[in-house]
């Protein structure tokens, strides 16, 4: 990134943040936050992270976008994974191994069914919501 | 077909207990009586306390939160939820205010409050942009762009009543005017990342999770004070919190929002790392800075304090990660919002790391004045296992345990303190009645013992005088006067010692004693550990009634100490007893009694 004036950071911010409302109201855009904070890593968050990448590949989904974040909070159920899909509830999953994280891009993303036994219920982003 | 709905049942240990499983049956069969199985899906979930009011079974989309639901009402909800689209009323969870239910106004859900985590677990925090779009830099921005004076800026942190989060709980904007109003060449700006309570890793989460606040923080204060120059002191072990800053660092210096001439305003500012060796001591504010300087990792005597004198005698705001997290909002939104959170003598909110004996381990941040109950037993969702719940410890080792009578107690700087106990950096371990109180306060001794840097005696030597004592009341051979040379050991130490540290070692030690001491006097008086983890007071017996002679304890028994015809009641040596208690989880009759 090159450096920036007072005006430029202005307008990256106005960019980016109309950028993430258009992605969170586009109805056909999965979204999967994987909690990479050294509590989801050492649970194994970097085999659910790229079991999920695999899945993603191998099923040819080209509307998913993944990323990293840190701690939320959950380390009880680390690794955990947030999802954002059209037509689905945000849900959190936790304790997501390889075979889970499977079973989240066949199941959830692409058979819009939650996985049950993994759902955690309060999701963080209910809580993010009301205050922001 | 696609589902229509989702029913998720609460499936945790407490609702479990409470009939989740039966619940999730009835709704199940429910479903297919009335053939919408294939509209709805219902699931079990984890849980995250409330559970109180469980079994919870929530309706999504439609958001119908019930609470108190029995295997009887399974058919309404689906009757009525699922078929007809209503809500069943008298299941609905009723607020104080609310009759309507919504899941996202209910109080339980409002128990946390996110400012200092605002970004964690929600952003990716190797990309600045993402930062940048939750207001990110705004903060700074309205410094250099002359909206916020330095003179705003301290006004701003006075109003809002920030007080430090590293433990001490000294106000921010105090600490920040100090060194403001020196007049130096050089100023400094540092960062205490050097976590080091036992349980504690509310910064470690922080700096993984949204390194750029802590950035932000840093060059606001520079602005304010006059520095151009600051360093994070963060402890090796954390290495990703390491990675993810220098990430971080690098972004913002590409952005032009650190280095020269930051967003073409002249302001410069320039941020390094240096990382510390993970001694406990290094916390220690002066300590820290001798350790920046390359020096070994001792206390001096304050005052002068680092505001006016710190590192290389040049005037440094030195903060715990915490309180800088805090500080991009609080400009962003104003010192009153800040105010309206929390208590009037404490302000905001605290991140807790909450560990040890409870059902769900993590990171909990509550406003200020939010109770030792709400934290532990609808946040945290109660004990391990459902048992009893004893103490929980705060502010590691320079803590106190807070007991159940204080259990609805507000918590707060000043609360703590007043109950033997302090805020800490916010480690918060659980103990269940599964804990020996004299055992665990043991563990902080020997923490005390490996990292008191040995400069003052009372330190060195008292903490090393302590732990003899407890060791000796742990292992059966406490004498009655002991109690009272803890209490006088811990008095000395409190008055004499040069830091912190020692000061306040003998903290976990006198408050036990305070709310524990018939524990104390149990080990000593009776040779009893009533939670059975001192092996030295214990020990194993079989019930000559009960055992059958079925040779399982024999065999399991590593050192070959139980002796006894097979058929015929067996027997354990004491003598050779190592008490590692293979015998006891081997048998299957109860036999095996622990005393």
């Amino acid at each position: 990134m090159a450096k920036m004036t007072l005006a430029e950071l202005k307008a990256l911010r106005d960019d980016k943040k109309k950028e993430i409302n258009r992605r969170d109201t586009d109805a056909h855009d999965v979204t999967i936050i994987v909690g990479m904070g050294t509590c989801g890593i050492a649970a194994g968050a970097k085999d659910a992270m790229s079991a999920l990448i695999d899945a993603i590949k191998e099923h040819d989904l080209n509307n998913v976008t993944i990323k990293q974040t840190g701690c939320m909070g959950l380390c009880h159920s680390e690794p955990t994974v947030d999802i954002k899909a059209p037509g689905m509830p945000a849900t959190i999953y936790g304790k997501v191994d390889a075979e889970i994280a499977r079973e989240i891009i066949v199941k959830h993303v692409i058979g819009k069914e939650l996985i049950s036994k993994y759902v955690l219920d309060r999701p963080a982003s209910d809580i993010m919501k009301e205050q922001n | 077909m696609a589902v229509k709905n989702f029913i998720l049942v609460c499936g945790g240990t407490a609702c479990e207990s409470s009939k989740g499983d039966e619940i999730f049956k009835a709704l199940l069969k429910s479903a297919q009586k009335h053939g919408v199985q294939d509209d709805v899906q219902i699931i079990k979930t984890g849980c995250f306390g409330f559970c109180e009011k469980g079994p919870i079974v929530k309706v999504l989309p439609e958001e119908a939160f019930y609470v108190e639901v029995t295997p009887e009402d399974g058919e309404e909800i689906i009757a009525e939820t699922i078929v007809k689209g209503r809500l069943v009323d008298r299941l609905v969870y009723k607020d104080a205010e609310k009759s309507k239910s919504n899941s996202e106004k209910i109080k339980f859900y409002q128990k946390q409050y996110r400012v200092v985590l605002r970004n964690c677990g929600l952003i990716n925090p190797e990309d600045i942009e993402e930062y940048i779009a939750r207001d990110g830099y705004l903060a700074l921005e309205k410094c250099l762009t002359g909206e916020l004076t330095p003179e705003d800026v301290i006004n701003h942190l006075k109003i809002s009543g920030l007080r430090g989060r590293g433990g001490a709980g000294f106000p921010t904007w105090l600490k920040w005017n100090f060194s403001k109003n020196v007049a130096a060449d050089q100023k400094y700006v540092v960062c205490n990342a050097d976590e080091g309570d036992p349980g504690a890793y509310m910064d470690r989460s922080t700096c993984e999770g949204d390194p750029h606040s802590i950035i932000e923080a840093m060059a606001i204060a520079g602005y304010t004070c006059g520095a151009n120059q600051g360093f994070i002191y963060i402890r090796a072990e954390y290495p990703l919190a390491i990675e993810r800053l220098n990430i971080a660092i690098e972004q913002a210096k590409d952005a032009g929002l650190l280095g020269k001439n930051i967003l073409g305003s002249n302001f410069d500012f320039d941020l390094e790392i240096r990382l510390g060796a993970g001694a406990f001591v290094c916390g220690e504010e002066t300590a820290l800075l001798a350790s920046i300087e390359g020096k070994r990792g001792m206390p001096i005597p304050k005052p002068p304090f680092p505001a006016v004198k710190g590192l290389w005698g040049k005037p440094s705001i030195i903060n715990n990660v915490e309180t800088f997290a805090n500080i991009p909002v609080i400009l962003t939104k104003g010192g009153e919002w800040y105010k309206s959170i929390g208590t009037e003598g404490s302000p905001g909110t605290k991140v807790f790391a909450l560990t040890g004996q409870i059902e769900n381990s993590g990171l909990v941040e509550v406003p200020m004045g939010t109770t030792l109950r709400d934290i532990v037993f609808d946040i945290g969702g109660g004990i391990k296992g459902g048992r009893k719940f004893k103490a929980v410890q705060t502010g590691g080792p320079s803590g106190g345990v807070i007991t159940e009578q204080f259990l609805d107690t507000p918590i707060d700087f000043d609360t703590l303190t007043s109950i033997g106990s302090m805020m800490g950096s916010g480690g918060m371990i659980v103990m269940s009645e599964d804990d020996c109180i004299v055992d665990v306060t043991k563990f902080y001794l020997e923490f005390c013992v490996e990292e008191s840097c040995g400069k003052c005696s009372p330190c060195r030597i008292g903490t090393k005088k302590m732990h003899e004592i407890l060791e000796k009341i742990t292992s059966g051979k406490g004498e009655m006067s002991d109690i009272q040379k803890l209490k006088d050991i811990g008095k000395a130490m409190k008055t004499a010692s040069l830091c912190g540290l020692g000061q306040t070692a003998a903290n976990p030690v006198l408050s036990t004693l305070k709310y524990f001491e018939e524990e104390y006097l149990e080990h000593i008086q009776d040779g009893k550990c009533r939670a059975g983890k001192c092996k030295d007071l214990m020990q194993y017996k079989i019930i000559e009634e009960k055992c059958i002679g079925c040779t399982v304890c024999a065999r399991k028994c590593p050192v070959n100490c139980i002796v006894g015809e097979r058929k015929t009641p067996h027997f354990i040596n004491q003598d050779k007893c190592v008490k590692c208690g293979a015998c006891y989880e081997a048998c299957k009759f109860d036999a095996i009694t622990i005393s």
